[in-house]
């Protein structure tokens, strides 16, 4: 039975809540949320940015729920006699706790839900979607996807672009504000093209293509690294990437089909999957 | 069985070293050890001949190795001694060490007591976790510096590869080998397990698997991770079969703990343990064991297929041949992900079942807890695809693997709120294992809050595979499970060993290591969300002040560990203060037990007071006495 | 001696072992680090000798590997080392006498030569930009600074092929050399893309993914 001038911890514990979350949440949303991961380097990155910031925003009263339950109830609650063993009082369940608990995680749970799926289904996140994509950027008819084909295997990245009469490059230029449709594919054992400023990653499983897509901004230097252990190497497979402007792409492609002419030669005509040999053992 | 064990004379030392026990199981895993290698090489065909010599290693050999040996192994154990005897028409009977000595001796044999078989664990899990603890130690010394490497880059990636190896394979069985083993017959009113002899098998199985797995080494160790993933095990050396061997003994091993936990709650509890009356960590071990017999055998096959694949030469995971990378994947995450919940869910039920001891009130919510845990268990089954979100899957599950995957902390959430309700106006008492279990509540959330990021397509697109993936599940298994794997042996051992462990150096061993961890892993979720990828030798000079900070905290997370194996050699090896019947006043059954512990546990079938959390109540009188009484606790 | 001394003395020796062991523990992964050579300093400038051999030599833990060999600057004999140190932002000129046969690249891509001055090498003295992707033997790339070359193989039908290392010149080989600047100070890896590990998996496994034998650092200091 609560005594006459117990205090109500619950009404304390709420206002202490209220407190918590309104500054951590504000603290999150508007001076972490712009520096949030990955930036802005393109437009699905962007959107990252957004759901990671909803997410933390989330992520914050419920955390502070049961960090200040817990902090409030391991101070007021605590045994001061520990002396003598006496019972506290038992009260085991309360339906209507149970229910709007229950209430409110469902609905956190499921708008969460929601929320990423209409995100991710709005654009693609930038992640791989596997050979048969469902969501892609708009893209406009007169301006269609630069196709880029990356090829990992064991322990490098190499670009193709079948745009380009199928030239194969060692690195990577992407020209600025336009829809890349990526095309990641393995010739030997599963990578991961990972473009962190760009917001992309995509698996590399061999005789997969697995499609991603990114619609570049501006010009900037993007880290690629491989996201899936594939060797000994995997630690040292990254290099540097470039989005540079409209012309400067259009002038350094040419420069690489003159360049990488007598490679071109020799590769095989261009195709979504590889399977060059040895596939079973060597020698 | 109530035979009274007659005291008979000690038999020489040479008699008791000579039998069925450790000694001769060792002989005879290396002897069979040498016939699988002979066997493998004469089995040899031409090609697979050819290829064995230029590639210098012959797996088959290798596996038939490992497996005669681990047979080997086990028969010198003992283990097919009833079997044999069962085949020849003998009666059935129990009796295999169980009343005959005293001593240590019981422990490096095949033992039928329950107590024994859970000590055994104890020690044994122990072991393996300090070296994956080393291991633990020797990565982050590896990655003090981008650019100077201690290790090769092989010898890394093995060191890598063997620390979650070994944890995720021996930690899996870390509470329910030795405290479900020890803790849920009296809980339930029983003497013994279902099946005494699997029980002791499952522990000497996850033994020789553990050796299987150190000899990684001599054969230039496996360079995958502990995901195996193929083709590129398929392309490791030999290493890479000792992997595959710890593994489906591993899954042998946790199919038939699991199967017996199972059998043993389900069909062996006495007269009045009702299923509403059943302590929650029982219900935990009931939800974690069908977990286990239901997805091991699935990593038992998808090692099986990457054996033939390593061997005979088939091609389930070559994509070229036929075969295809994702049946690997696949394969692996079905079984991977109820493990990491077989994992969790006895660090729920720990945690549940020791707050209600140390709040001195009933679990708050207990029909909510039993839902939570039961519901997490069954949700465990639909979600492993989060574990492929961006690696071209059919893009249209991505919705409902993610809504599954957050629905799953639906679930969880129940034990959190049980837990804020047990504390509810409790009078609680800050003992080291209430510390352990306080501490699971702050891990676990910052742990669960990051699987919900993951959870979201869009914000894993970034954080898959990179240092946040690996803070998340830090902080769940080792914030969740190696937290409450403490907690359960801080409260139970006054009780097992019938000695106390020093509570002045538990909370020095308690607050090192919670700082510590959380000092440790915090950054990573930083270094993650900043491009570090996981399993990588080096890294970008700029994570460098991070990394340094995160190993740094990782030493004296270690040196936490060093306190406490010196809490265990002092408490329990040399000042050995006998411990009180029921030090933490518990009104939970096996504290009813008389300490020290009789081998045959208790005389007469105990009578459950019908509520299994009387605290702040009167017990209900019953018509005869409970149990013999221990210590003077009615 | 009393129950508890003898208690004592069983928890020292217990502690004893398990230092020796940990320590033989972490031994056995400090173990197996690929020796290093440096580049000989020469009037000409600073030059790497290399070989790459189908078989390492007789006495090496893996005989019937692959294998990179080089000349140390200290004591001009071949030495199975795979880290190579160089001096920083130089013109380094690399001659690699190659022993092994033909395997043929997975990716022909590389079968042209990059990173290195004009993006040509020569081959047993003819300058040339790329070679038939099928009848390569090796490849020498750094991949962080752009730099590889295709070694080409000896023919299926040489009359002199060399079995184990280290390779005399009087055995069938070709000879590759190259000039290619060295980065800033640094730790940089280098590896092979021919699929030359037989035995294994897509000729990736084994040699191929051994430090000491077909990958290796480049220490520029």
């Amino acid at each position: 039975m609560p005594e006459v001038n117990e205090p109500n911890h619950f009404l304390r514990i709420v206002l202490w809540w209220l407190v918590v979350s309104v500054i951590g949440t504000a603290l999150v949303v508007f001076v972490l949320g712009p520096g949030l991961p990955p930036g802005n380097g393109s437009v699905e990155a962007s959107g990252q940015v957004t759901d990671n910031t909803v997410l933390l925003a989330l992520s914050v009263p419920v955390a502070a729920a049961v960090l200040v339950y817990l902090t409030y109830a391991l101070i007021v609650f605590r045994e001061r006699e520990p002396e003598v063993y006496v019972d506290g009082p038992p009260i085991r369940g309360n339906a209507s706790i149970q229910l709007w608990w229950l209430v409110t995680t469902t609905v956190i749970v499921l708008f969460l839900a929601g929320y990423g799926s209409i995100r991710l289904l709005a654009d693609g996140s930038g992640g791989g979607q596997g050979p048969n994509p469902i969501a892609a950027p708009a893209a406009s008819s007169s301006d269609p996807p630069l196709q880029v084909q990356v090829i990992a295997q064991q322990w490098q990245f190499n670009y193709r672009f079948p745009g380009y009469g199928g030239v194969e490059v060692p690195d990577l230029e992407l020209p600025a504000n336009t829809l890349v449709e990526f095309h990641v594919t393995s010739l030997d054992v599963i990578h991961s093209f990972w473009a962190y400023q760009l917001g992309v990653k995509a698996d590399a499983n061999p005789g997969v293509d697995n499609v991603a897509y990114v619609t570049t901004k501006g010009p900037l230097s993007v880290n690629i690294r491989c996201a899936e252990l594939c060797g000994v190497w995997h630690g040292y497979m990254f290099e540097t990437a470039h989005v540079v402007s409209k012309a400067d792409f259009a002038t350094w492609i040419r420069a690489q089909e003159t360049r990488f002419a007598p490679a071109t030669k020799t590769l095989p005509p261009y195709s979504k999957t590889y399977f060059p040999p040895p596939e079973r053992r060597g020698g | 069985m109530s035979t009274i064990a007659v005291p008979v004379a000690r038999p020489p030392l040479w008699r008791r070293l000579v039998g069925f026990n450790l000694l001769a199981g060792i002989a005879l895993g290396i002897i069979g050890y040498v016939i699988g290698q002979w066997i493998g090489g004469r089995f040899t065909g031409v090609n697979i001949a050819y290829y064995s010599k230029t590639a210098g290693q012959n797996d088959i050999a290798i596996m038939l190795g490992y497996f005669f040996g681990v047979v080997g192994f086990l028969i010198g154990m003992g283990f097919a001694n009833y079997p044999i005897q069962r085949m020849l028409g003998y009666p059935p009977t129990l009796a295999e060490h169980e009343a005959e000595e005293e001593g240590v001796g019981r422990y490096f044999r095949l033992c039928t007591d329950h107590k024994v078989v859970a000590i055994q664990y104890l020690v044994g899990i122990g072991v393996f976790f300090f070296i994956g603890g080393l291991n633990a130690m020797l990565i982050r010394t590896e990655l003090l510096q981008p650019n100077t490497h201690v290790f090769g880059a092989n010898q890394y990636l093995t060191l890598v590869g063997m620390h979650g190896t070994m944890m995720m394979g021996m930690m899996t069985s870390g509470i329910l080998g030795p405290f479900a083993n020890w803790v849920v017959p009296p809980m339930i009113g029983a003497r013994r397990m279902a099946f005494p002899r699997i029980e002791s098998f499952t522990f000497w199985l996850l033994m020789a698997a553990g050796v299987v797995l150190i000899t990684t080494i001599f054969f230039g160790g496996f360079q995958t991770g502990w995901t195996g993933y193929q083709p590129l095990g398929d392309q490791n050396t030999a290493g890479y079969d000792a992997y595959i061997g710890f593994f489906a003994l591993v899954g042998v091993s946790m199919t038939l703990l699991g199967l017996n936990l199972a059998v043993t709650i389900i069909s062996m509890r006495a007269p009045g343990m009702t299923w509403t009356r059943l302590p929650i960590f029982v219900w935990s071990v009931l939800a974690t064991a069908a977990l286990m017999f239901l997805a091991a055998p699935m990593l038992i096959a998808a090692l099986l297929m990457g054996a033939m694949d390593r061997t005979i030469q088939t091609a389930f995971y070559v994509a070229g041949q036929g075969g295809s990378s994702y049946l690997f994947q696949n394969l692996f995450w079905v079984f991977g992900h109820p493990e990491v919940y077989i994992v969790a869910l006895p660090g729920f039920g720990i945690v549940l079942e020791l707050l209600p001891v140390f709040a001195r009130k009933p679990l708050w919510g207990y029909r909510l807890a039993v839902s939570g845990m039961l519901g997490v268990g069954l949700l465990s089954f639909f979600v492993w695809q989060h574990h492929l979100f961006v690696s071209g899957i059919n893009a249209d599950l991505r919705p409902f693997y993610m809504l599954s995957t957050e629905l799953i902390s639906l679930p969880t959430g129940f034990t959190f709120l049980c837990f804020m309700g047990t504390l509810w106006r409790g009078r609680i008492r800050f003992t080291v294992p209430m510390l352990f279990c306080l501490a699971w509540a702050f891990n676990f959330l910052f742990g669960g809050i990051s699987g919900v990021f993951l959870s979201d397509v869009p914000s894993d697109v970034t954080t898959h595979g990179s240092f946040f993936s690996m803070a998340h599940f830090h902080y769940t298994i080792m914030g969740g499970l190696v937290f409450t794997f403490f907690a359960a042996i801080y409260y139970w051992v006054p009780k097992m060993t019938g000695f106390n462990l020093s509570e002045r150096l538990g909370k020095v061993h308690f607050w090192t290591m919670f700082l510590a961890f959380n000092s440790t892993f915090a950054p990573l979720f930083a270094l993650g969300f900043m491009g570090m990828p996981r399993r990588v030798v080096t890294y970008n000079p700029s994570f460098q002040a991070l990394n340094d900070w995160a190993s740094v905290s990782a030493f004296i997370l270690g040196i936490s560990m060093l306190i406490f194996l010196y809490n265990v050699v002092w408490s329990l090896l040399i000042k050995r203060e006998p411990a009180e019947a029921n030090p933490w006043h518990s009104k939970s059954p096996e504290w009813q037990l008389a300490t020290p512990v009789p081998v045959y546990d208790f005389e007469r079938t105990p009578v459950f007071d019908p509520d299994p959390y009387p605290y702040g109540v009167e017990p209900v009188p019953v018509g005869r006495p409970v149990v013999a009484p221990a210590g003077g606790q009615a | 001696m009393s129950a508890s001394g003898k208690r004592l003395a069983g928890i020292a020796v217990v502690a004893a072992i398990v230092c020796v062991a940990i320590a033989l523990y972490i031994a056995l992964y400090l173990t197996n680090v690929p020796g290093s050579a440096s580049a000989v300093e020469t009037s000409s400038g600073t030059n790497l000798y290399l070989a790459t051999v189908a078989s390492a030599a007789t006495n090496d833990p893996h005989p019937t590997w692959v294998s990179y060999y080089a000349v140390d600057a200290n004591d001009q004999n071949w030495r199975h080392a795979t880290t190579y140190v160089l001096p920083a932002n130089t013109l380094v000129h690399v001659t690699i006498f190659q022993f092994d046969s033909q395997t043929g690249l997975r990716n022909p891509f590389i079968g042209q030569a990059t990173g290195t001055v004009g993006g040509t090498f020569t081959l047993n003295g003819k300058t040339m930009e790329a070679i038939d992707p099928d009848t390569a033997s090796h490849v020498f790339a750094i991949p962080a600074i752009g730099l590889s070359v295709p070694l080409y193989g000896i023919s299926s039908t040489a009359k002199n092929p060399c079995s184990n290392a280290p390779c005399p010149l009087s055995n069938d080989h070709s000879t590759i050399t190259f000039t290619f600047r060295t980065p800033a100070k640094g730790l940089y890896r280098w590896q092979c893309f021919v699929p030359c590990a037989a035995g294994f998996i897509q000729g990736f496994g084994g040699p191929m993914q051994t430090v000491g034998y077909m990958d290796g650092f480049i220490k520029v200091v």
